[in-house]
C-alpha cells in the first residue's frame, strides 16, 4: 500500500468515526452515563417546521419609548416645579421630541431653565418666547439621545421578553434581535401558542390611578372631562355565563404608583370566594409612596390599571403601610399566573407589534419528518440502483461515496449545532443526486481514457486529474448561490442553505479523495486487467 | 452499460428552433415577473402579507360549507384549498382588515362556531404582516441579483467574458422558464419557489460549466476545425455525462415530489421542472450563444 493511500484511508475512517460520535445522541435515545462526560450529547437541532412550535417576529415601537421618556420628564418637571413653588400653567409633551412648559412670568421661566439644566443636561433648551401673556419654554430631545433611547428600548424589550419566557417555561427558546427594531422569538414544541403570544406581546404597564369621583363616568365622553383626567374601561367577566360587561371610569391621568416599583408578584387564592388574585410587593420607594397615597385618600377609589385597562378599582378603606397590595379581578387561575409573570418580569419599554407568526403543530412536523425520510430513502434507492446498473462495480464505489456523504453531512450538522429543516432534508435528497454527479463526471472521463487504450491505473489517474477543475468549478458556483441563500434566507430557507453548502464541501472531499482511495486500494492490491466501469 | 454511445448530433445547427422555443418561454417568464411585480400573480403570503391556517377535520368537509361559513363573517375572499389525504383544509386570507396576530384566531373561531359537528385541530398557521412581506420581496430580489452577479464574475474569471455571458443568459433562461411554468399553472409564488429557483440556477450552471470546460479544452487542442464543429463535438462528448447526471438528480427530485408530502410538494415540483430545463439549456442555449458570438468575432477579425 502506498503511503498516500494509508493517509487517505485513515482520514476517511477518522471522519467516519467523528460523524458517528456526533450522531450517537440523535440515534440512541438513552445514552449510558459514561457517555455524558466529554462526549457530544446534543441531538441534531430540528427546525420549527419539523418539531412544531411558534416563530414570532415582533416590532418594537421604539418611538413610543421616546415619547414615554418625554412623558416621564414632563411629569417629573411638574413635581419638581411644584416642590420649589414655581407656578406653571401647563407642562406636557408636544410632538415626538419636545416637552413644552407654559409659565406665568419671565422670572419663573429663568428658574425653571436652571432647574432643567441641572436635572436634564442632555435636553436641548429652545429659546423662550411670549405667547398671549404666558412664557412658552420648550425642551428638545436631541436626535442622538432619542436614538440611544430607541436602541435601549429594543435591548430592554429583549431582556423582558426573555425573562417572561423563562418564567413561562419553554425549553430551548431562541430570543434574538434582528435588524434595528425587530425581535425574533422561537418557541419549539409549545402547546398553547396563543397564551404564550399574549404573554410575550403584552406591554404590562401597571399603574395605580385615583378615580375622579366628581365626574359621572356613565355620561362622560373623552371631550367633556377635565384635561388631567382620562376615560378608561373596566371589563368584568361573569364567571358563570362568560358575558363581558364594560364599566367606564374616569381616572386621573397621572399615575400615583407604577409597576417598576414592584419587587414581587405571586398568585394566591382567596379562601373566602375561592377566587385567584395576584399579591404584589413594593420596594421601599413604592411602599412609602403607597403609604402616603392611601393615607391621603381614604374613602376614595384607587384604580389598578394595566395597559390602559382597569383591573379593579377598590375603595381605600384605610392607610396601607407595609408595601403589599393585591390585584383582584375576574380572572381565571391561568390568567392570574400569566399576570404575575409579566409583573415579575417587568413591563416592556414600548409596545410591541407582532408582524410575523408562524405556528406549526406537532402532528404536521412529525408528518414532515416521516415523509422527508421516505422521500430520502426512495431517492437514495433509485440512485443506488441506477448507478450500480450503469457503472457496475465503479457504480458501487460512487454509491459508497454517496452514503459516506450523507453520514458526514449528518455528523457535521450535529457537530456544528446547525438546524435541520424540511427544505434542509430536501437539500440532502438533492445532494444525493449531485454527489453522484461528480462521480459520473470522473467515470465518463475514465471511460474515455480507457477507450484511448490506457491501463486501468493510468485511466483512473487521468480521469480524476482531468475532471478535477470541472468539479471545482461546478461546486464553487453552487456554493455562491448557497452562501447568498444563507445570508438572505430566514428559517426553513436558511436550513436549506446550511445543508446545501455543508453538503457541497463534504462532496468535494468524498468525490475527489474518498472514492479515489477505493480505486487506488483495489488497483494496488489486486491485479486488475479490466476496470468494471 | 451505456445509454448513449458516440453521437454526432448537430446541436448548434438546431439553434433556430431552440432559440424560438426558449424565446417564447422567456417571454412568458418575463410576463410572469411583471405580473408578480404588479401583484397580479398567485403570490404566497410570505410576499404579499396575510394569513394561512391549515386545519385537520375529523370528518370530510364540504368546500361549499366552509366557504359559506367564512362568507358569513366577511371573509368571502378567503382562498380555500383542499388537501386530499386526511380531511385537511388550507385557508388563506390576504391582507385583510384583521390585525396581524388575530386573523388566525378569527378563522379558527369561525369554523368552531359555524361547523360545530366537525371537530378539527389547527395543524399550522402563518401570519405575515405587510411590512415583512415587502422586506422579504426586496431581500429576495437582492439575493437573486447578487447570486447571478457572483456567478457571472466567477465564470468570467474562469473562462472569458463571452462564456460568462452565455452561462448567465442560460441561467437566466432557466429562472424565467421555472417562473413561466409556475405562472401559467397558477401555482403559488413563494419563498420556497425562489429557493428552488436559486438552487436550480446553481445546478444549471454546473451543467453549463461542464460543457464549457470541454469546449475550452477542445479549442486549445484543435485550431483547424470550424467553431460550430468544435462546439458540437464537445457537446456530444459530454452528452452521456449530461444525461446521466440529469437522470440521477431527476430521480432524487421526483422521489421528493412523490413522497415528500404536501409541504414541499411545490418545491419539489419546481426542482423537477428546473432539472429538465437546466439540462436543455446547457446544451441548446448556453453553447449556441457563445458559438454564435465567437464565430462573429472570428469573422470580424478576418475582414
Amino acid at each position: 500500500m502506498s503511503k498516500g493511500l494509508t493517509w487517505r484511508v485513515s482520514m476517511i475512517l477518522v471522519f467516519l468515526l467523528l460523524s458517528f460520535l456526533y450522531l450517537t445522541p440523535t440515534l440512541v435515545s438513552n445514552l449510558p452515563s459514561w457517555w455524558q462526560g466529554y462526549l457530544p450529547k446534543d441531538k441534531i437541532h430540528l427546525g420549527l417546521d419539523l418539531q412544531g412550535g411558534t416563530h414570532l417576529v415582533m416590532e418594537v415601537e421604539t418611538q413610543k419609548a421616546v415619547e414615554g421618556t418625554l412623558d416621564i420628564i414632563a411629569t417629573d418637571l411638574e413635581d419638581s416645579l411644584s416642590a420649589q413653588n414655581l407656578r406653571f400653567k401647563h407642562i406636557s409633551r408636544v410632538g415626538s421630541d419636545k416637552v413644552q412648559l407654559v409659565l406665568y412670568d419671565k422670572a419663573t421661566a429663568e428658574n425653571a431653565q436652571n432647574l432643567v439644566k441641572k436635572k436634564y443636561p442632555e435636553m436641548e433648551q429652545l429659546p423662550t418666547y411670549d405667547e398671549g401673556g404666558f412664557v412658552n419654554m420648550s425642551l428638545r430631545m436631541s436626535d442622538k439621545v432619542a436614538q440611544d433611547r430607541r436602541d435601549k428600548s429594543v435591548q430592554q424589550a429583549l431582556e423582558t421578553i426573555r425573562n417572561r419566557i423563562d418564567q413561562f417555561g419553554v425549553s430551548e427558546p431562541v430570543i434574538q434581535q434582528e435588524g434595528i427594531n425587530h425581535v425574533v422569538v422561537q418557541l419549539p414544541g409549545i402547546k398553547d401558542p396563543k397564551r404564550a403570544i399574549e404573554l410575550i406581546g403584552r406591554t404590562a404597564r401597571l399603574e395605580f390611578k385615583l378615580v375622579d369621583e366628581n365626574i359621572n363616568a356613565a355620561t362622560a365622553t373623552p371631550g367633556t372631562i377635565p384635561e388631567d383626567d382620562e376615560l378608561l374601561v373596566e371589563k368584568r367577566t361573569d364567571p358563570a355565563t362568560g358575558a363581558v360587561t364594560e364599566i367606564p371610569l374616569v381616572v386621573k391621568k397621572k399615575a400615583m404608583i407604577t409597576g417598576d416599583l414592584l419587587t414581587d408578584a405571586q398568585v394566591r387564592i382567596d379562601s373566602q370566594f375561592n377566587q385567584p388574585y395576584v399579591a404584589i410587593d413594593f420596594n421601599s420607594t413604592g411602599a412609602r409612596l403607597f403609604d402616603q397615597v392611601t393615607a391621603a385618600n381614604v374613602g376614595k377609589r384607587f384604580a389598578i390599571v394595566l395597559d390602559n385597562n382597569i383591573y379593579s378599582a377598590p375603595v381605600i378603606r384605610e392607610r396601607i403601610s407595609g408595601g403589599s397590595a393585591q390585584i383582584s379581578g375576574s380572572f381565571t387561575e391561568k390568567e392570574a399566573a400569566d399576570l404575575s409573570i409579566v409583573l415579575r418580569a417587568g413591563s416592556l419599554p414600548a409596545p410591541v407589534k407582532i408582524i410575523q407568526n408562524v405556528t406549526v403543530g406537532p402532528s404536521l412536523g412529525q408528518d414532515s419528518i416521516h415523509k422527508g425520510l421516505i422521500a430520502g430513502l426512495v431517492g437514495v434507492m433509485l440512485v443506488v440502483v441506477f448507478m450500480a446498473v450503469y457503472y457496475k462495480l465503479a457504480g458501487l464505489v460512487a454509491n459508497f461515496g454517496m452514503v459516506l456523504n450523507i453520514i458526514y453531512l449528518m455528523g457535521a450538522l450535529a457537530a456544528l449545532g446547525a438546524t435541520l429543516t424540511l427544505p434542509g432534508i430536501a437539500a440532502i435528497v438533492l445532494l444525493v443526486g449531485m454527489s453522484v454527479d461528480s462521480n459520473v463526471l470522473i467515470f465518463e472521463r475514465i471511460r474515455e481514457e480507457l477507450r484511448l487504450g490506457k491501463t486501468p491505473a493510468a485511466g483512473v489517474d487521468a480521469g480524476y486529474d482531468k475532471a478535477f477543475l470541472t468539479i471545482m468549478d461546478s461546486h464553487v458556483t453552487t456554493l455562491i448561490t448557497a452562501a447568498v441563500l444563507f445570508q438572505f434566507g430566514t428559517g426553513p430557507v436558511k436550513g436549506f442553505a446550511v445543508s446545501l453548502s455543508l453538503g457541497i464541501i463534504i462532496n468535494l472531499f468524498t468525490s475527489l479523495l474518498a472514492t479515489r482511495a477505493v480505486f487506488d486500494f483495489f488497483l494496488s492490491r489486486m491485479h486488475v486487467k479490466k476496470l468494471s466501469i | 452499460m451505456e445509454l448513449i454511445g458516440k453521437t454526432k448530433i448537430d446541436f448548434i445547427g438546431m439553434k433556430k428552433i431552440s432559440f424560438i422555443i426558449s424565446g417564447i418561454i422567456s417571454i412568458i417568464g418575463i410576463i410572469g415577473i411583471i405580473q408578480i411585480g404588479r401583484g397580479a400573480a398567485n403570490m404566497g403570503i410570505d410576499f404579499s402579507g396575510g394569513t394561512s391556517v391549515q386545519l385537520k377535520f375529523s370528518q370530510p368537509i364540504a368546500m361549499e360549507q366552509a366557504r359559506a361559513a367564512l362568507a358569513k363573517h366577511n371573509l368571502a375572499e378567503a382562498n380555500l384549498q383542499e388537501i386530499k389525504e386526511g380531511n385537511k383544509l388550507l385557508v388563506k386570507v390576504g391582507k385583510t382588515t384583521l390585525a396581524t396576530g388575530k386573523a388566525a384566531d378569527t378563522i379558527v373561531e369561525v369554523f368552531t362556531k359555524e361547523i360545530p359537528g366537525n371537530t378539527f385541530v389547527v395543524e399550522g398557521s402563518t401570519e405575515i404582516g405587510p411590512s415583512i412581506g415587502d422586506k422579504l420581496r426586496k431581500d429576495t430580489l437582492v439575493a437573486v441579483a447578487i447570486s447571478l452577479l457572483g456567478i457571472i464574475i466567477y465564470i468570467a474569471w474562469r473562462f472569458d467574458f463571452r462564456f460568462g455571458v452565455g452561462a448567465t443568459l442560460s441561467t437566466l433562461h432557466d429562472v424565467l422558464a421555472m417562473i413561466a411554468v409556475f405562472f401559467v399553472l397558477g401555482k403559488e409564488i413563494n419563498l420556497l419557489l425562489i429557493t428552488a429557483v436559486l438552487t436550480i440556477a446553481g445546478y444549471s450552471l454546473t451543467d453549463t460549466v461542464v460543457v464549457f470546460d470541454r469546449i475550452r479544452e477542445n479549442l486549445h487542442k484543435n485550431l483547424k476545425e470550424s467553431m460550430p464543429a468544435i462546439f458540437n463535438r464537445s457537446i456530444n462528448e459530454v452528452l452521456s455525462r449530461t444525461i446521466v447526471t440529469s437522470i440521477t438528480t431527476f430521480l432524487a427530485a421526483v422521489s421528493l415530489l412523490l413522497f415528500g408530502g404536501e409541504v414541499i410538494h411545490d418545491f419539489a415540483f419546481a426542482l423537477v421542472v428546473g432539472v429538465v430545463v437546466a439540462t436543455y439549456s446547457s446544451i441548446f442555449v448556453a453553447s449556441p450563444i457563445v458559438a454564435l458570438w465567437e464565430e462573429r468575432a472570428a469573422a470580424q477579425a478576418k475582414s
